[in-house]
């Protein structure tokens, strides 16, 4: 098939229309194609960012004995089954018992500016980041430093004298809490 | 519509735009990336490609099977997201998968179909290439790339069905690598090659998994370009009456009227594979299980013809199945194009090549619908499928469960140790102590009462509970009592049950804590257990036998009464004869009640009585509180052992020499009855077992030659017993018939009945004196190193669990191997073990699947058993 220039003539434009007309035809039944698989796929690869994580377990943090004489933080280490896809694990996460206005309050030590561990400073009694340097109050609020808000409280009950707390994952590094799990 | 001749000139034109017309901006996009990419003339390469005759729809398979590779990448690629190839968590991410990501299911599915889309495709692209004569004319290489590519998308098909790592995947692995193992030479090393090792494991699935996801699909890839290249190379070969060189037929392009039907004709297979997936989406079974010794492998329909080939042959025969035959096939059809060489094409013009595949063909077809049949036609093939099937089903249908793991922590300690979770200790001390193992054998692996695990799967929640305390129709047919227990209690069982089986809970018979104390009398447990117990050793041995029988399931924990009655107001009065007598032939009440003859070693049984009748007494030993019962009970009557050395098996059976004179009248015929097996059903002495009757009316109602004739030829209802025509010369017939008659026509009553042939009754005086060492029968037995070897390697394979302890005796399951099998020649042995008799299939006897020292190991163990109950 030789390979030269053509002027543009009545009968070509006739039949690049047929042609174009295949051409549509071909692009619909690709895109139909296409779609029982992107669907699907899509759907699938998206899945566990939509899926909801079934986390409504109480994890022991200690008797409630223990944390109403103290005054300052104290660092405790809590389990809880998280599940992470298609497995069941045990997590260990760290939280501080402490108090604000009076009541038990348990705090995340997760930093809410980019998610290092807090670290307790009782000689300076306040909480310092060991990343950037974000301080804050023994009740968690916001001395100094990067960090936007406050060390996040989480959920608590006490039940037969224990304390309990519910564990969460909040979105670091925004000015208000926002739960992610 | 044929455009005109020519027209395919002009196509070529369409995208280069005039420089002078004023373009627009896709135009100009196009032209920018034309100067840099060629693109155009990529284009028009690929899409003007001229074919001879013109476009036809019999030219759609080629592409049509590209476009189905090309969804099996993308759906492949998809489940490789969440899939994680090793033992432990293969089966729960293909679950994962199917019970709970979006799509899931229906990818999954996709895939799975496409994977048999592509074969059909397959087959039809070669008829079609064939029939056309298309691989005429310098298309050899295109030929035979294309050949591999065939063999290429069997081996996809082969290592995916063992991803998923259900059941049927394991076994059909199991059998497919043992096939490769037929091979002369290489073929041991070739299935250890394949399963990265001896056994199937984490390794086996890896290799399997990098052969299916980068291996293969790598050399797919390959051979796909060669075959594209090597087909532009020759060009489109056109219809039959085309010259195959020269092609002389007006040309029309490949765009647009063959991608079109191309495009179709993928179209449809997307939308009928679509729905498919949807409205029937494929489903995942149970956990693969080694252990489980019901479980019929099928493969995938596509392998089924071969599946059936295999059946045809035996012993050394093997090689001309697994290597000869297949391998010439493939030989022909690799070389096809070197065998039929001119240039006619027509088929009817070239009858022995088109007759030939059409033999090969029709033979791959036979065998396939004939398989299909053959399980149709034998009701316990096709049971046990539906089952597999119900098994699949319910497991698909029940909830994702999680596969649970703590931080740090391996596997492996929950595995081997007593489990963590409380429940499940309380569970497996009531599933002992209610004798579930009777039946259900232990860790609920089954017996003569299905497996138990998994079923929480197929009755998730309540509805195990309530089966339990309700037993449905199967299973009261089977026996099955309502579980009387509190509802803590129950709770604990179905904790237990549903533990069963899984990575979490005990490895199923393969932990010595927990089976030993019930099922085995070996005497290392015995140094470990301390005798605290009031009772003596022969009541105690009685006692662990009524655990281990599952006596308890019925009447109650210590006989206390349950769906029979008590004990104590059934014995009492009773003396231990009668009691004795009874318990191996129910009379007419308790047979109707659902009791089974038990059988077992003389020494067993009076113990049993014994134990019994102390219950009757009213002296009760142990408290029925927890399991602890027949570990103590048990470690009393291991303890009296030592004082007792070595003389039960031998005093016993002197007893019973006295009473079987019949049997003891030296009789060719009962040598040709023994060596053909006919005692493994109808007893040692024709006196039937639980399998076959009794034979000795059997010459007065079939009279002369109706006998022989039906020894030769079964009836149906022989056949449906598993009763195998009777292959011995006319003189071993003969003497054998003149055995049959020779029996007595009026047997004492006693005889008559089952388990009193298989266990004569004895004196009574004599079995008491040795009820000491009732339980340690199996330990009789001396020993060479390579039979305890064997003894172990007995156990390890679960052959316990139909052949019962020690295998001496059997269960109802399957015969006892004394005097039956350990009689028969190493050789025979051997051959039997490998390739099972009629019988063993019929039986459900599962593949033995064990290495050349264990099966010697095993055959041993087997000969040195005793030869028969009267001849010490």
């Amino acid at each position: 098939m030789p390979e030269t220039l053509q002027e543009v003539d009545p009968k070509k434009n006739i039949i690049v229309s047929r042609r174009s007309f295949f051409g549509t035809l071909l692009c619909v039944g690709s895109a139909g194609m296409g779609a029982i698989l992107a669907v699907p796929v899509l759907r699938y690869v998206l899945y566990p960012l939509y899926s909801k994580a079934s986390g409504t377990e109480w994890s022991d943090v200690g008797e409630i004995s223990e944390f109403v004489a103290g005054t300052q933080p104290t660092l405790k280490t809590i389990t809880f089954k998280q599940r992470d896809g298609w497995r069941e694990v045990l997590s260990t996460q760290s939280v501080y018992v402490s108090h604000a206005a009076g009541e038990l309050i348990v705090l995340s030590a997760i930093c809410p500016h980019l998610g290092c561990s807090v670290g307790w400073h009782a000689k300076q009694d306040k909480f310092i980041c060991p990343c950037h340097g974000g301080e804050f109050k023994p009740d968690g609020l916001h001395i100094l430093g990067p960090p936007p808000r406050a060390m996040d409280r989480l959920p608590t009950q006490i039940k037969n004298g224990k304390l309990q707390v519910h564990f969460e994952y909040f979105r670091s590094n925004v000015p208000n809490q926002e739960k992610i799990s | 519509m044929t455009p005109p001749e020519g027209e395919t000139v002009d196509q070529s034109k369409e995208p280069v735009v005039p420089v002078t017309k004023k373009m627009n901006a896709p135009e100009r996009l196009f032209r920018w990336l034309d100067k840099r990419t060629g693109v155009h003339d990529i284009m028009h390469e690929s899409l003007d490609e001229p074919i001879p005759g013109g476009a036809r729809l019999a030219y759609v398979f080629g592409s049509g099977l590209l476009y189905i590779f090309i969804s099996q990448i993308i759906t492949g690629i998809c489940l490789a997201l969440y899939y994680v190839p090793s033992a432990e968590t293969a089966h729960t991410s293909v679950a994962y998968i199917t019970k709970q990501v979006a799509a899931g299911a229906f990818l999954r599915s996709l895939h799975y179909y496409g994977s048999s889309a592509m074969i059909i495709v397959l087959a039809l692209h070669f008829l079609q290439t064939f029939l056309y004569g298309s691989f005429k004319g310098r298309r050899e290489l295109l030929w035979i790339s294309g050949a591999v590519l065939s063999l290429l998308v069997l081996g996809m098909g082969f290592t995916g069905y063992l991803l998923p790592w259900d059941q049927k995947a394991y076994f059909a692995t199991a059998v497919g690598t043992n096939i490769v193992g037929q091979i002369p030479l290489v073929g041991n090393w070739l299935t250890r090659l394949l399963r990265g090792g001896d056994t199937i494991g984490t390794l086996t699935l890896s290799r399997f998994y990098v052969a299916h996801v980068f291996l293969i699909p790598a050399m797919i890839f390959g051979f796909i370009a060669a075959h594209i290249l090597l087909f532009r190379k020759a060009g489109p070969a056109g219809p039959i009456e085309e010259d195959p060189i020269t092609p002389k037929l007006p040309p029309e392009g490949f765009y647009p009227r063959q991608v079109l039907m191309d495009m179709t004709f993928a179209l449809l297979i997307m939308v009928g594979l679509g729905f498919l997936a949807y409205f029937h989406p494929v489903g995942l079974g149970p956990i693969a299980n080694p252990a489980n010794t019901q479980f019929l492998p099928r493969p995938d329909w596509y392998y089924l013809p071969f599946f059936e080939w295999l059946k045809f042959f035996e012993g050394p025969t093997v090689v001309l199945a697994v290597v000869v035959v297949p391998g010439i096939l493939a030989m022909l059809f690799f070389l096809l194009p070197f065998l039929d060489r001119s240039l006619e094409r027509r088929p009817w013009r070239r009858p022995i090549p088109v007759l030939a595949v059409a033999i090969v063909i029709a033979g791959i077809v036979f065998l396939g619908v004939r398989s299909k049949l053959d399980d149709q036609r034998d009701p316990s093939v096709r049971s046990q499928l539906a089952v597999q099937e119900q098994q699949e089903k319910a497991y698909s249908d029940a909830p994702f469960k999680p596969y649970q793991e703590s931080p740090g922590g391996s596997s492996l300690a929950s595995t081997s140790d007593v489990p963590a979770n409380p429940l499940i200790a309380q569970g497996r001390s009531i599933f002992a102590a209610h004798g579930c193992a009777g039946c259900h054998g232990a860790a609920g692996i089954g017996g003569i009462a299905p497996t138990l695990v998994g079923i929480t799967t197929k009755y998730p929640g309540d509805q195990l509970d309530n089966l339990l305390q309700h037993p449905d129709a199967a299973m009261n047919a089977g026996h099955m009592p309502p579980v009387d227990v509190s509802a803590a209690e129950l709770k604990a069982l179905t904790a237990y049950i549903g533990a069963l089986g899984t990575p979490t809970a005990e490895a199923p018979a393969g932990a010595p804590a927990e089976s030993s104390p019930t099922r085995e009398s070996a005497p290392g447990t015995v140094a470990k257990n301390v005798a605290g117990n009031s009772a003596t050793g022969a009541t105690a041995a009685g006692q662990q036998l009524f655990d281990q029988r599952g006596c308890a399931a019925c009447h109650g924990v210590g006989g206390a009464g349950g769906r029979a009655p008590a004990m104590a107001t059934l014995l009492a009065g009773q003396s231990q004869a009668h009691v004795l007598g009874l318990i191996q032939a129910p009379n007419a009440k308790m047979k109707a009640g659902g009791m089974q003859p038990v059988t077992g070693s003389p020494a067993e049984l009076t113990s049993l009585v014994a134990y019994l009748k102390t219950l009757g007494a009213g002296s009760r030993t142990n408290p029925p509180t927890a399991s602890g019962d027949g570990t103590t009970a048990s470690s009393a009557a291991q303890d009296a052992t030592p004082q007792v050395p070595a003389t039960t098996e031998a005093s016993l059976s002197t007893a019973p020499a006295a009473v079987q004179t019949v049997a003891a009248i030296p009789n060719p015929g009962h040598a040709v009855f023994i060596s053909q097996g006919c005692a493994a059903c109808h007893g040692p002495n024709a006196g039937g077992t639980h399998f076959a009757p009794a034979l000795i009316r059997a010459s007065a109602k079939y009279p002369g030659a109706a006998l022989p004739n039906l020894l030769h030829h079964p009836n149906s209802k022989m056949k449906a017993g598993g009763m195998p025509p009777v292959t011995a010369n006319p003189a071993e017939l003969a003497q054998l018939v003149s055995y049959i008659t020779s029996l007595p026509l009026t047997p004492a009553p006693a005889a008559a009945s089952a388990a009193a042939v298989s266990q004569p009754t004895h004196g009574n005086t004599s079995a008491q004196n040795n009820t000491n060492s009732a339980n340690s029968a199996q330990v009789q037995i001396p020993l060479s190193p390579l039979a305890i070897h064997g003894g172990q390697v007995f156990q390890r394979y679960s052959c316990e669990t139909c052949h019962g302890v020690g295998g001496l005796h059997g269960t109802s399951a399957a015969p006892g191997l004394a005097g039956t099998a350990s009689m028969l020649p190493a050789a025979t042995l051997n051959n039997l073990l490998r390739h099972h008799s009629t019988q063993m299939v019929n039986g459900n006897m599962p593949t033995t699947n064990m290495n050349a020292q264990d099966m010697k190991a095993v055959i041993a163990y087997i000969r040195a058993m005793p030869s028969t109950q009267d001849t010490p």
